[in-house]
């Protein structure tokens, strides 16, 4: 046969080549011009598992720990384990019944699919720990997994130190996804402030896993892994025995209180009250009892030493006397003759507290009589002050003094959210009197002693007192002193609490007057009666009024009055004279700090302001309501007919907008009257005892 | 010939070489799929517990079965070609009425522990018949009645294998017609079976209106070449037009049209998983049928196909240049691409070795195809010329069918790659086909018919 189709080879090798060159090219581009398959394949097979540094410890200023870690257990399960368990007795041993067993193991499996550990209960406590452990064998499909939780020893200080909790969604979006959901991170105070250095650097494990997504071991034999680094440590300038004892003398009132080092600016104490016990927001507790405390009608989570606003009142008159005298206005020997009222405006107001003659004669006698026509008169010379055009002119040079001395303006200390309060602008006056140039110093004369449109925070009021202790300048106020292993960018961050800020430039004699003004008023002025043992003190009280019931008590006040070494300035809302309550809690403080003990005639004081209640009615009324409900709801039966109060009572003032919001608003001043439907004998009395009180 | 010489004598050696490192590479893939870090790596070869240590076993069968081949007379071939079909087609029927059922297809014949797929054998002996048939002295193969004849040798096992639900194997036998070729079928049968074959799948992956525009630019650019040639023979334009709307028409009108229209919406799911795409029916009602066809067959048969080319795409993508190292691959380690000992052994070289590696791997399976061609062009006889042929068309098609259905290229039709895949039968069948072409070609002087 001949072979006459020996150029068929031809072809056909022709084909193989073709085809071979096809499986060529695709291949050239599955393997190199697409790079989506090499994402894909390690999105299959690659997991990333998160390694948990522990958080930073926070210290005090003599190096106690006033926070730390502890470990607690997660029970966790993986639901393709478990298999002939006996749920029952899990059941009975977490409190739960079958359907909500059920249901968590559900849950799990659409969290995080059935070959893969999700909690089934989250920080089991340690009894329950015990009794697993030893039942666990029982469980398979459950185990026990490690999370470190905050706890706090001294059981104080929760304002300043914050709480952490889980992410959410904003927070994540806001990180670009660094975190991830179920990551604690800081959510107030310190942990959110200093969340860099606290959280330390995360380790990530690279896994590799199978087709049903269980772990196969380290992917590459660990190469890319990375470990976690444990945070790093806070240096606070807290003092925790004196921060427990503000805690104490702050209990069961509201209002705030800082005490600063006025040489450093380190915060020494800082409280809130009405206050919690940190532990309450930690672990478990966190889920339980925040979203209580969220609703609280006094607000336990706020911070009000650094976001409550306040009319400083008479506190104000030494900020007063230094713009006067660092504008060359007066001198310390400058005297007003006060005949009890001010007459400058014409209309014999404000009053003052004293009239015998030469009780404003000087500054010195001025501020330890703390005499209100002399304040006013120093504030209009200030507003008045020929130097400038006009009263606007004036009032602005005054606004810029208060800004400098770090009233109206947030002073920038490291907790978040500092509320700035207010130094009103002319704006504010123009619209209130109807137009600019509508008003004068007159119109405005009360601000000259701390009211009016006024209002400071306690740690406002702590940095003033600073300022003066100081003679002059001040260092922003602040908690943490250094940081462990303090890097470029902590010392950039730092820094601006290591530079001196100096805010006048009056002449030592002259600030002598008004501390000796301010010594005065300890000696035989309207805190005469409060002592600390041993130190000599500068002190100015103040009774603020304010829309929202009874005067505030306010103190500010600096020791030892030669050189200075403490700070604090104390808020009560609602309790009435400065020297009354807020005093005593000051100069508790102080005797606390510089003798280290309270002696013993001080004890007795301690005790009476410590168990004092002077929350007041309306939130008591609160808390009776929301009890009443509780009770009502876990069916209280046995109420006799004699515990109904048949007459209406009154229960409150009423308020009919959030005081802490609108500050300035005028109250209606109406009562509530209410007629409970059920009131038990001992609260029934105690509302009644509130408000006759409060009258 | 005498049998006192060596056996080695004319054998080439080249190609025992290459069968060698071919079935080496085969262990050495089923093993980086199977083996897991600190496990013995000999005990289960000796305890047959595991893939690669029963592979190991059918290597060992497959060299002595080698051998027994080399000894055998080459005459033997050529006098019982025939016999060995007959023999084939019974075992075949048989598998079809007594055999079991293995995966949905009755190709099985089990004989105590020992199991067969007649089918997979069948192409050695169809292979054997239709150059014997075509090698006999009165057939004349340009005749169209001859043609006939040894296209119905060809393709009566891969009806019965139809018939066995192989559909993948059964298209096999289509690839004696390259053989046939080379003895004088007529091109146009080739060119336009192979074009359909092409046309039906690139309308299955590529978009119907890109399909169009391509095939347009295509048929513009052959008039633009040819344009020289029209003026001598006016009937070519013709012929280019009409196969340009032929085209046109089947890829754009009657297959989506077929799809969309006549077939069932389970249909329809399988064509397209059959080449990886998933298949989202437009209408709601549809869609709630198509959802309803899958509850009840719990959505295996239907989606299966296609998770395994878009997993095995992954895997082969994700090699790269240089691959990801001997026994590296995440893909194919850790069970991601399903079948991958047998059908989709492929992805574990593509993932390991990368695009390097995988052109060196395809470049081993050039020089046999090439070598098997220079071998069928040196035979005096023409039994075993077209023996040899159909050799290589049967290994072409194997080897081009497989590596396109991993990379996304061609419908997964279930057929394994040559000498590599995991299967003692698939393994065995290869042995034979290659190492009678060995003895054939060792005696390549003599006339055999």
């Amino acid at each position: 046969m001949p072979v006459f189709n020996q150029s068929r080879k031809r072809v056909i090798q022709l084909i193989f080549l073709v085809v071979f060159l096809v499986i060529v090219g695709q291949l050239f581009n599955l393997q190199i011009t697409s790079g989506k398959y090499k994402k894909l394949a390690d999105d299959n097979a690659v997991a990333k598992k998160i390694a948990y540094p522990s958080r930073g410890i926070i210290f005090d200023r003599k190096g106690k720990a006033i926070l730390d870690n502890i470990a607690r257990f997660d029970l966790v399960v993986t639901p393709s384990q478990v298999k002939g368990i006996d749920t029952f007795a899990l059941c009975s041993l977490l409190q739960i019944d079958t359907a909500e067993f059920n249901k968590r193991i559900v849950t799990s499996i659409i969290k995080n699919g059935k070959y893969r550990p999700s909690i089934f209960e989250p920080f089991i406590t340690p009894q329950l720990q015990a009794q697993l452990d030893e039942n666990m064998y029982k469980f398979s499909g459950f185990d026990l997994s490690e999370r470190p939780v905050r706890t706090y020893p001294y059981k104080a200080a929760a304002h300043i130190l914050g709480y952490v909790g889980e992410v959410d969604t904003a927070i994540i979006r806001k990180s670009g996804y660094f975190y991830q959901m179920g990551d604690l991170v800081g959510r107030s105070g310190l942990e959110k402030t200093y969340e860099k250095v606290l959280m330390g650097q995360r380790g990530i494990n690279f896994l590799i896993k199978d087709n049903r997504n269980r772990i196969q071991g380290s992917y590459d034999k660990g190469a890319f892994d990375t470990l976690p680094e444990a945070g790093r440590n806070l240096y606070t300038s807290i003092d925790i025995e004196l921060q427990q004892l503000a805690e104490k003398l702050m209990k069961n009132k509201i209002g705030g209180l800082v005490a600063i080092n006025p040489k450093t600016g380190g915060i020494l104490a800082m409280t809130s009250g009405p206050s919690y016990d940190p532990n309450d927001l930690a672990g478990a507790a966190f889920r339980k009892n925040w979203g209580r405390m969220a609703l609280d009608t006094a607000r336990p989570l706020y911070n009000r030493a650094i976001k409550g606003q306040y009319p400083p009142g008479s506190t104000f008159k030494p900020l007063g006397a230094l713009v006067a005298l660092d504008q060359g206005l007066i001198t310390p020997s400058y005297g007003y003759s006060c005949p009890g009222r001010y007459y400058g405006c014409g209309i014999g107001k404000p009053a003052c507290t004293h009239f015998g003659a030469g009780h404003a004669a000087n500054l010195r006698i001025a501020l330890a009589n703390s005499c209100n026509s002399y304040f006013v008169q120093i504030f209009r010379m200030a507003l008045d002050n020929p130097a400038f055009a006009n009263t606007t002119s004036g009032y602005l040079k005054w606004k810029e003094y208060m800004n400098s001395f770090g009233m109206g303006v947030r002073l920038g200390v490291d907790l978040p959210s500092e509320d700035k309060a207010s130094i009103p602008d002319t704006s504010r006056y123009n619209k209130d009197f109807g137009g600019n140039r509508r008003w004068n110093s007159c119109n405005v004369l009360t601000l000259g002693i701390g009211q009016d449109r006024m209002t400071a925070t306690p740690l406002q009021m702590a940095n003033v007192t600073s300022i003066i202790a100081n003679r002059g300048y001040y260092y922003t106020p602040h908690l943490v002193d250094s940081i462990q292993d303090e890097s470029i960018d902590d010392t950039a961050f730092m820094s601006k609490y290591r530079t001196k800020h100096k805010v006048t430039n009056i002449s030592d004699s002259a600030y002598q007057a008004v501390v000796d003004g301010m010594y005065d008023v300890t000696v035989y002025g309207t805190a005469n009666f409060l002592r600390i043992p041993g130190v000599q003190y500068c002190a100015k009280t103040g009774t603020a009024q304010n829309p929202h019931g009874k005067n505030h008590s306010i103190f500010t006040s600096f020791a030892p009055r030669k050189k200075p070494q403490i700070a604090v300035a104390v808020v009560v809302e609602n309790a009435g004279y400065g020297a009354t309550w807020a005093g005593p809690i000051a100069t508790l403080l102080m005797e606390k700090y510089l003798n280290d003990t309270i002696s013993s005639e001080s004890m007795a004081t301690l005790e009476r302001v410590s168990k004092a209640d002077l929350i007041p009615a309306a939130i008591k009324h609160w808390y009776y309501q929301k009890d009443s409900i509780r009770q009502a709801k876990a069916g209280l039966k046995e109420v006799s007919i004699d515990t109904v109060i048949e007459q209406p009572v009154v229960v409150a003032k009423k308020t009919t907008f959030d005081p802490e919001a609108e500050p300035n608003r005028k109250d209606t001043g109406d009562l509530i009257l209410e007629k409970p439907a059920m009131l038990l004998p001992n609260e029934k009395k105690n509302i009644l005892d509130t408000l006759q009180n409060d009258k | 010939m005498t049998n006192n010489n060596t056996i080695s004598k004319g054998v080439d050696w080249s190609m025992i070489i290459l069968y060698g490192t071919l079935v080496i590479i085969g262990l050495l893939m089923i093993f980086a799929n199977e083996y897991k870090e600190g496990e013995s790596i000999f005990q289960p070869v000796l305890s047959q517990s595991k893939d690669y240590g029963k592979q190991a076993l059918w290597a060992g069968i497959c060299s002595v079965l080698a051998v027994f081949i080399l000894l055998t007379d080459s005459k033997f071939f050529t006098a019982t070609a025939n016999l060995l079909y007959g023999v084939g087609i019974v075992l075949c029927l048989a598998a079809l009425v007594i055999g079991s059922e293995v995966k949905g297809s009755k190709s099985w014949l089990v004989l105590g522990g020992f199991r067969l797929q007649p089918s997979e054998l069948c192409k050695v002996f169809t292979c054997l018949a239709l150059a014997k048939y075509i090698s006999r002295q009165e057939t004349d193969f340009s005749r169209t009645k001859s043609q006939v004849i040894g296209a119905a040798i060809s393709l009566l096992p891969a009806i019965i294998t139809v018939a066995q639900n192989e559909t993948g194997l059964a298209l096999v036998y289509f690839s004696f017609f390259l053989a046939m070729y080379r003895e004088g079928l007529p091109p146009f049968i080739l060119i336009t079976g192979a074009s359909l074959a092409v046309i039906l799948i690139l309308s299955l992956i590529v978009a119907p209106n890109t399909l169009f525009i391509a095939y347009a630019v295509l048929a513009v650019l052959t008039i633009f070449f040819c344009r020289g040639l029209f003026k001598r023979n006016r009937a070519l334009l013709w012929i280019i037009i009409v196969v340009w709307a032929f085209a046109s028409v089947i890829s754009s009108v009657a297959i989506p049209y077929l799809i969309n229209n006549v077939m069932k919406p389970y249909q329809r799911d399988r064509i397209y998983s059959l080449v990886g795409k998933p298949y989202i029916p437009q209408d709601p009602e549809e869609r709630a049928e198509l959802e309803r066809v899958k509850a009840k067959t719990r959505g295996r048969t239907q989606n299966q196909s296609e998770y395994n080319v878009i997993q095995s795409k992954i895997a082969i993508g994700s090699g790269g240049w240089t691959g990801k190292g001997y026994l590296k691959g995440t893909q194919t380690r850790y069970d991601f691409v399903p079948e991958q000992r047998t059908d989709f052994i492929f992805c574990t070289v593509g993932e390991g070795f990368g695009f390097l590696g995988s052109i060196a791997f395809l470049c081993l399976y050039a020089i046999l195809l090439f070598r098997i061609v220079i071998i069928a062009e040196r035979q005096r006889s023409i039994f075993s010329r077209v023996y040899a042929y159909g050799v290589a068309s049967v290994f072409f098609f194997h080897i081009t069918i497989n590596i396109c259905m991993t990379i996304g290229l061609a419908p997964v039709i279930g057929i394994p790659l040559p000498l590599i895949s995991y299967g003692g039968s698939s393994l065995l069948t290869f042995t034979i086909l290659l190492f009678i072409l060995i003895r054939l070609d060792a005696d390549r002087q003599m006339i055999l018919r």
